[in-house]
């Protein structure tokens, strides 16, 4: 058994906290059963499902802190757990950052767990891969796709009074769809909490439309042009631009969110008046747990509003060192978006270039954000309102900063990786060379 | 059951590790990481209940991985130790063959009656398996080779070294670098002990004993006035190696270009930690490169990362054939190329071979993860692609008989499959020194250590930036230079390749947490080469303005 109810977690960590005799003691309780399909070459290549349970207790006494981890919950294995935590503190030096647990809280309930998504069976995850691989036969097409889908929980609670527990749930697709006569590649992604929202002959098809609309691709010069965005290329830019949202490297001086004198960007203005984004546990198409691994509540917190930033992340410690409320880093992004859809977006652009997806996305400079990587899996060329050609790809070094300055229109959400990220048309995207891969 | 967490940390710079470090297992004390685990003859008598099992249920083939995987992590940063992590897992692995389809369990339970069950299931899921398998498993033949055993030629065993002794020295380290102008400093230890012992059907019962070790540190100095800041990651290559890593040698220097000091065999940490704390002052105030043509002279520490995505990566032969299509993506040197014997990879002096018995190496064993006793092979002779990395159920699928044995699971856990052999470039066979290279070099630029690096899912394209960069002009080093990355295609840039220095200057590069496969499992890999000089390659500056 590795999923317990909201009352067994308890019962197991009241059980544990009993043996600890320590200045505090923490316990994190999860535990998970996931499943997974892959396939390539259209056939199934490996498959598998894995359950686990875990017990983190952390002991300590002042400033010294010890970890202790265990999956049986006998009262012999929490006792031991309990006590070897509380061995591995007195051993350790003091950890000047220590802060000590935090008291009773409260959540909101999330609405991360769904039963459909539990209940996913081997059948389920053959009947994924065959909705790729029996379309893609019938078009000369060769699939490649993952999908794993988990079923879990998590639960706190500590010496001071604090209790947190979470159900979840979650899926994720990704497939690529290769033309036999290698010139041609498509790829799409899905996510949810809830299977029941996901179509997996839909995504496949989309992969396959792309592959053959990517056959035979002219390559065109390097340079800057206007970009039409799908969610999915995005988010790799935007999601390093969220990492940089830290007030400590920020206060620190090495971080793109740091100012020239010292301190931080907070309630500045730093791209496009139309980029706001927030992060809310409680949205009901990315929710997340309300509660983050140190027992922080989670809220809805602005980051970012009309250009200007509203919020850094702030963990505990770093917030007692400058005076402030902490503010925990996100479990989702939320990015606001407009009423365009992508064939809107299209219809309205005159030269330019769709991109699927980036790849192989790495840091080049910190102090600049600026990122390299490659578009993969179809690009096209736009011209007058319409797609005209499918282009070679390019490598792109582009910082999100410049990115969003660089805000043409903003079309609709979609759910990509468990943010809401919008199409984006954004103008003087730099592409700095071609590559030949397809 | 399966235990896996991760590791976020903020100790180490940016680029030093793009995804977050796995940990495996459950914490033990420190002094846990000397206990000396299951006993040979009991771990035979386990593998035996599986491969008796599997047979008896009408398995063709079985191999059995008992494994003890010890980890010890010591992050710091500036005077405190940030995490001391001690993690070690244990737990058996069964692969077998019915009805020609692999079938794979594992369990933590290692008695008869857990093994016993785990070996039912690889069973039931290979039968399972089998009606929907449409290319029945062949195996190239593999003799039995009887009860052997191997251990890495450490001379003094990291898990052996107090944790004390360890944290005293990354804090000199970050003292040091304090001292000589760092604005922070941190530094970390990784020591990996891999106790895997491996039984076949086919009458192979080898036990090895595998150590690795990566120091890293990362000093940043900041001009607050500007408001700009650069960061200087530590030269160390992670190693084959134990404790004596880190005992400084002098004979085991290299003095490079611009009056770098690089390493061999040996790391010196507190020395490495006070030139990064000078050398990232000194980048704050040196200019930005011109973009344009230059001739690359590369450190075998900055080459290492680009064999490892533009050699190393695309000659995997599970990636050439499709198996990777959805993740990693599939590769440019498509069978036809090798068919063709004329495929000119690189110029005739460019020499890849792969080697999973290079002493002090990251891949180094004396027999992969399926019993194959392990070689060294060519991949690039002459220029010419002549070979991939392929295992015992690949190398039917290019007309060979052999396996090459490059086959690894990151643990008990997970299934073994191709992973990549350590894979070098040969040394120049005529005497020549990186200061002889540099004299030879008009226009150039020295890349030292791995920086920002990107290639595409085919391995054509690809960019790579330094550590260090130093600007070369009619034959000297001008000095530092910032925004240096270049951008080349693989089989254009290694047909570039102008020159090779010779085996002196030979030192290995290390990629300790290499991702592949879904679900993702890592692996460890080093890669040698010597300096090596590139001529004509497009250099862009990659400084911006916000």
């Amino acid at each position: 058994m590795s999923i317990y109810n909201k009352d067994e977690a308890k019962e197991i960590m009241s059980r544990a906290l009993k043996f600890s005799s320590a200045d505090s003691c923490e316990i994190n309780l999860s535990g998970n059963i996931s499943g997974n399909i892959r396939y390539a070459r259209n056939t199934v290549s490996t498959a598998g499902v894995n359950s686990n349970q875990n017990m983190a207790v952390q002991a300590s006494f002042g400033k010294k802190v010890g970890t202790a981890t265990i999956d049986e919950f006998d009262d012999a294995s929490l006792e031991k757990v309990v006590k070897r935590a509380e061995e591995l503190a007195r051993l350790s030096p003091e950890s000047p950052e220590f802060m000590p647990p935090l008291g009773p809280q409260k959540y909101e309930e999330s609405k991360t767990f769904i039963q459909k998504t539990a209940d996913i069976s081997p059948d389920f995850r053959a009947e994924v891969a065959a909705a790729s691989i029996n379309p893609a036969s019938k078009n000369d097409i060769t699939a490649a796709g993952f999908f794993d889908d988990s079923n879990g929980f998590n639960s706190m609670m500590n010496s001071n009074g604090l209790f947190a527990y979470n159900r979840d749930t979650a899926m994720n697709f990704t497939v690529t769809m290769r033309t036999n006569d290698g010139t041609g590649s498509g790829w799409s992604t899905r996510d949810y909490n809830d299977v029941s929202m996901f179509d997996a002959a839909e995504a496949s098809q989309i992969a396959i439309e792309k592959a053959l609309q990517s056959k035979e691709a002219k390559a065109i010069e390097p340079g800057k042009y206007t970009v039409i965005l799908e969610p999915a290329a995005s988010i790799g830019l935007l999601q390093n631009m969220f990492f940089a949202f830290n007030a400590r490297s920020a206060d620190e001086g090495r971080s793109f969110m740091s100012k020239e004198g010292g301190g931080n960007k907070l309630g500045e203005k730093i791209v496009d008046e139309r980029i706001s984004f927030y992060s809310d546990p409680m949205n009901s198409i990315v929710p997340s747990s309300t509660w983050t691994g140190d027992g922080m509540p989670r809220k809805k917190i602005v980051w970012m509003e009309n250009g200007v930033v509203k919020n850094l992340a702030y963990n505990r410690y770093w917030a007692e060192q400058k005076g402030v409320e902490p503010v925990p880093f996100p479990s989702n992004a939320i990015m606001e978006g407009g009423d365009a859809s992508l064939e809107d977006l299209i219809k309205d652009t005159k030269k330019g270039i769709l991109v699927t997806r980036f790849w192989y996305i790495r840091g080049v400079d910190p102090q600049t954000l600026l990122y390299t990587g490659l578009t993969r899996d179809g690009t096209f060329y736009i011209e007058n309102g319409k797609i005209k050609h499918p282009i070679k790809n390019f490598r792109f070094n582009e910082s999100p900063i410049i990115m969003l300055n660089n805000l043409e229109t903003l079309g609709k959400q979609v759910r990509i990786d468990g943010n809401l990220i919008p199409y984006m048309k954004i103008r003087d995207f730099t592409f700095s060379s071609l590559s030949d891969a397809v | 059951m399966k235990r896996r967490n991760f590791i976020h940390t903020a100790a180490l710079g940016a680029g030093i590790l793009a995804a977050p470090i796995p940990i495996f297992g459950k914490n033990i004390f420190s002094a846990e990481l000397l206990n000396p685990g299951m006993d040979v003859a009991t771990k035979k008598a386990m593998a035996d209940v599986a491969l008796n099992t599997a047979r008896s249920l009408g398995s063709t083939y079985a191999d059995a991985r008992i494994g003890r995987y010890l980890n010890q992590y010591i992050f710091t940063r500036e005077k405190m130790v940030q995490n001391t992590v001690n993690t070690e897992s244990f737990g058996i692995g069964i692969r077998v063959i019915c009805n020609g389809t692999w079938g794979f369990a594992s369990t933590n339970d290692v008695t008869p009656d857990g093994i016993k069950k785990a070996t039912e299931l690889a069973v039931s899921v290979a039968k399972a398996n089998s009606k929907i398998q449409t290319e029945e498993v062949i195996l190239a033949p593999e003799k039995g080779h009887g009860e052997v055993s191997w251990k890495t030629p450490i001379l003094k065993s990291s898990m052996s070294v107090p944790v004390s002794e360890k944290v005293e020295l990354l804090l000199e380290a970050n003292a040091r670098a304090l001292e000589n102008g760092a604005t922070y400093i941190s530094s970390a230890l990784f020591s990996v002990n891999e106790q895997k012992y491996f039984a076949s059907t086919e009458g192979s019962y080898i036990d090895q004993d595998i150590h690795r070790i990566w120091p890293t540190l990362n000093a940043t100095a900041i001009d607050k006035a500007s408001g700009k800041f650069k960061n200087r990651q530590g030269l160390a290559a992670p190693m084959g190696m134990g404790y004596e890593y880190l005992m400084p040698d002098k004979s085991e220097e290299i003095k490079g270009a611009g009056d770098v000091v690089l390493y061999r065999n040996r790391y010196d940490l507190v020395a490495d930690a006070i030139a990064a704390a000078k050398q990232a002052k000194e980048m704050l105030i040196a200019p930005s490169i011109e973009a344009g043509k230059y001739d690359l002279v590369l450190e075998p520490n900055h080459l290492g990362l680009t064999i490892h995505e533009s050699v190393g990566h695309p000659l995997e032969l599970d990636r050439v054939l499709g198996y990777e299509a959805n993740y990693a993506g599939t590769s440019f040197a498509t069978l036809d190329k090798l068919q063709s014997g004329t495929f000119n990879y690189g110029n005739e002096l460019v020499n890849f071979v792969a080697d999973k018995t290079q002493e002090n190496s990251l891949g180094a064993v004396a027999y992969d993860d399926e019993g194959v006793k392990c070689k060294k092979w060519d991949l690039v002779r002459d220029g010419i692609l002549v070979n991939y990395q392929a295992i015992r159920d690949q190398v039917h699928m290019i007309d060979q008989k052999e396996s090459h044995g490059c086959c690894y699971s990151q643990s008990w856990n997970d299934v073994q499959f191709q992973r990549m052999p350590n894979v070098s470039l040969e040394a120049g066979k005529e005497k020549y020194s990186v200061q002889d290279m540099v004299k030879d070099v008009e226009k150039g630029i020295y890349l030292v250590g791995r920086g920002s690096y990107s290639i595409d899912q085919q391995r054509y394209n690809f960019q790579f930036g330094g550590t260090l960069s130093y600007e070369i002009k009619d034959g000297e080093v001008k000095g530092m230079v910032n925004d240096a990355a270049y951008q080349s295609n693989t089989q254009e840039f290694w047909n570039s390749c102008a020159k090779i220095c010779d085996k002196d200057d030979y030192r290995m590069f290390g990629s300790f947490f290499d991702g592949k496969g879904q679900p993702s499992q890592v692996s460890a890999v080093s890669h040698g080469c010597s300096t090596t000089r590139f001529n004509g390659v497009n250099v862009l500056n990659t400084g911006r303005n916000i």
